[in-house]
């Protein structure tokens, strides 16, 4: 049964609920709208006055070659970081699962990492693979590999998903565990005792009982990838070379303020704010059913 | 089908030693009940056995095979949990195939075997269900399927019985037992309950602290308790425990007679032993007398439900036949 807390008059709730009301209108609905709207238009070169396009801006997009570059790109920089934060979160899960039943020490020491703020964690990876100064650059270099992300695209790509992915482990990390630690013990054991082995054991018995677990972060990592990695790409890369870890998000900035096409720029936020509310809808109806087996 | 035997075993967790030195013999298709209170290490020494848990130190021997350091799939065994650990994503007949499966068995060889099981147990018109769809009866079933189809050497029970109602508990007691003659498989059952403890067991182990106080045929076990702590633990309501002093027998310092509540009988005058009725309670077939003795002791006299109750309050004498009364040391062992 909910607890719910009962008012009398409408105006005390009204009052409790309005901060957060005026924060939702004044940064959500207000340049929601606004983009919806700007959309629409395309607006003169020195933004004196708007010309109504209709779905033009859409149109014009969605035949857009690096548009549809743009789309490409963000699938495999949304997948190669899900995949990866995901993977490596769930293989620390396991190997910590084995070690930590019962002593939350473990536990508390690896939930730190998720404290490191991500700019801080982008400015890390950048100075790291800095092409001029950095460690890891110059130690590859001793190895004789030249490391050069602001050239190779292949580089660039794979050091912003290893700067995204990474600032995302500890928190995937969190909710593996957590799932690992609710699968009932006995149920592990019983299968060993049916003549599981471990590997066996992990594929029929641990990965099906965490599918609620996997799937919710699959949508949350997704979307993370797909909105919150601005700053990463931003001090890393700032989208190039030549595009190449130019994703969705990252346009809308690159062809609005840098760009000053106010009418494609609000037009991609659209098609974002449409994709995000996809991800919204897939989960909340995933959450509904949860027992899912 | 196979001995097992349990040689000096030791456990400890850490600093805390749990089990300190068991000895077993367990007979190729006899049924032990290990019994004890909350605590004592009953399922430790179980899941030591099932290979769950590692032996400190000792040697334990399945077949004749030491498997102190055997995987649990490679001791052919079976258990049944307490929460009876079902697999909750797979549907009954899963459930019961998935041994079968991951050894490799053909098709046609697990769908009759998890038949036959299913027939045998009364599950087969369960076999689509989830367990979450299930009753806990039924699901006590399942999991005792799944131990049998895969026709282990030795069947391990932790309290099996203990989420089932009381008249449930009767019914599967008698069934697991006649299940375990006819497939003549070696048992060992762990059950903090006596009377599940005397219906099942060949012989059972009343262990107490981590050892095993007493080894032997239930009956003999409730005749000839080896301690004071089996004396008071097998049988309900327990032994009587009176010192000997005020029994006016010649035995050294801190020793206890023990004498079962069936054993006594209530005279109107006794030069023995006398003391003073508290309470009666009546159950029908038999009343249950408690009596305060000199020493502020109680005492419980099992009589006949049709034997005159004597009245609250009045002073009565307690005698008894000379054979069946135990002597214990202070130590608590039997002298
Ligand atoms: N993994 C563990 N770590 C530390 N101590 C443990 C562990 N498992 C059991 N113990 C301790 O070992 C002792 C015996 O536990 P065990 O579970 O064998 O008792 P039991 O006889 O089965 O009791 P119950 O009837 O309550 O199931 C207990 O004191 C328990 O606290
Ligand atoms: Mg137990």
């Amino acid at each position: 049964m909910e607890k719910r807390v009962s008012f009398k008059g409408v105006l005390l709730p009204l009052l409790l609920v309005l901060p957060q009301l005026v924060v939702t209108a004044v940064f959500f609905f207000y340049p929601a709208g606004q983009a919806i709207w700007q959309s629409l238009f395309i607006p003169d070169p020195f933004g004196l006055s708007m010309q109504w396009v209709g779905l033009g801006n859409f149109d014009y997009l969605l035949s857009n070659r690096y548009y549809r570059a743009s789309f490409a790109t963000t699938a495999v920089f949304s997948i190669l970081v899900t995949s990866v934060s995901m993977g490596v979160a769930l293989f620390l899960a396991v190997l910590a699962d084995r070690l930590i039943r019962g002593s939350g020490v473990y536990r508390t020491l690896l939930i730190w990492p998720y404290a490191v703020a991500p700019a801080v964690a982008g400015v890390l990876w950048m100075f790291m693979f800095n092409t001029r100064v950095g460690v890891v650059t110059w130690y590859l270099g001793l190895l004789g590999y030249d490391w050069n992300h602001v050239l190779n695209e292949g580089e660039a790509m794979g050091l912003v998903v290893a700067a995204s992915a990474w600032g995302r482990i500890s928190y995937n990390f969190l909710f593996f565990l957590a799932g690992l630690q609710a699968i009932p013990r006995s149920v592990i054991e019983a299968a060993a005792i049916d003549g599981a082995r471990f590997w066996t054991r992990f594929r029929t018995m641990v990965f099906p009982l965490l599918s609620p677990t996997t799937f919710f972060l699959l949508v949350v990592n997704i979307v993370y990838a797909f909105f919150e990695t601005f700053g990463v790409i931003h001090t890393i890369t700032s989208g190039g070379p030549q595009q190449a870890t130019t994703i969705l998000v990252y346009k809308v900035y690159a062809d609005g303020f840098v760009g000053q096409d106010l009418g494609s720029s609000s037009a991609q936020s659209v098609i974002l704010l449409v994709l995000v509310s996809l991800l919204t809808v897939v989960q909340f109806r995933f959450i509904e059913r949860r027992v899912h087996y | 089908m196979a001995t097992v035997t349990l040689e000096n075993i030791c456990k400890s967790f850490g600093k805390t030693d749990v089990i300190h030195g068991v000895d077993i013999d367990i007979a190729d298709g006899e049924f032990i009940v290990i019994v004890g209170p909350s605590g004592c290490g009953k399922s430790t020494l179980l899941r030591m056995i099932a290979g769950l848990e590692t032996v400190t130190s000792g040697e334990v021997r399945i077949g004749g095979r030491r498997v102190n350091d055997v995987e649990p799939m490679d001791r052919d065994i079976a258990m049944v949990f307490q929460n009876y650990a079902l697999y909750p994503h797979m549907n009954v007949f899963d459930n019961m195939a998935y041994g079968l499966k991951i050894a490799g068995k053909p098709r046609a060889e697990i769908a009759e075997r998890v038949a036959g099981a299913a027939r045998l147990l009364q599950l087969e018109p369960y076999l689509d269900r989830k367990p979450r769809e299930l009753s806990g009866g039924q699901r006590q079933r399942v999991a005792m399927g799944r131990a049998i189809v895969r026709k282990p050497a030795v069947f391990l029970f932790d309290e099996p019985l203990s989420n089932l109602d009381a008249k449930l508990r009767v019914q599967m007691r008698l069934e697991i037992r006649q299940l375990q003659r006819d497939l003549g498989v070696t048992a060992v059952y762990v059950t903090h309950d006596q009377v599940e403890a005397m219906t099942l067991a060949d012989r059972m182990v009343v262990m107490h602290a981590g050892r095993a106080d007493q080894i032997g045929p239930p009956l003999e076990v409730y005749e000839n308790p080896a301690t004071t702590f089996v004396a008071g633990f097998i049988g309900s309501p327990p032994m009587n425990f009176v010192p000997v002093g005020l029994v006016g027998l010649g035995a050294p310092e801190g020793t206890v007679l023990g004498i079962r509540p069936e054993h006594v009988e209530l005279v109107s005058g006794s030069d023995r032993l006398h003391g003073t009725v508290v309470y009666a309670e009546a159950l029908g077939a038999e009343t249950l007398v408690h009596v305060r003795l000199a020493d502020g002791t109680l005492a419980t006299v099992r009589q006949d439900g049709t034997a005159p109750t004597p009245p609250e309050g009045s002073d009565v004498g307690l005698i008894w036949a000379e054979a069946h009364q135990k002597l214990f040391g202070a130590d608590g062992t039997r002298l």
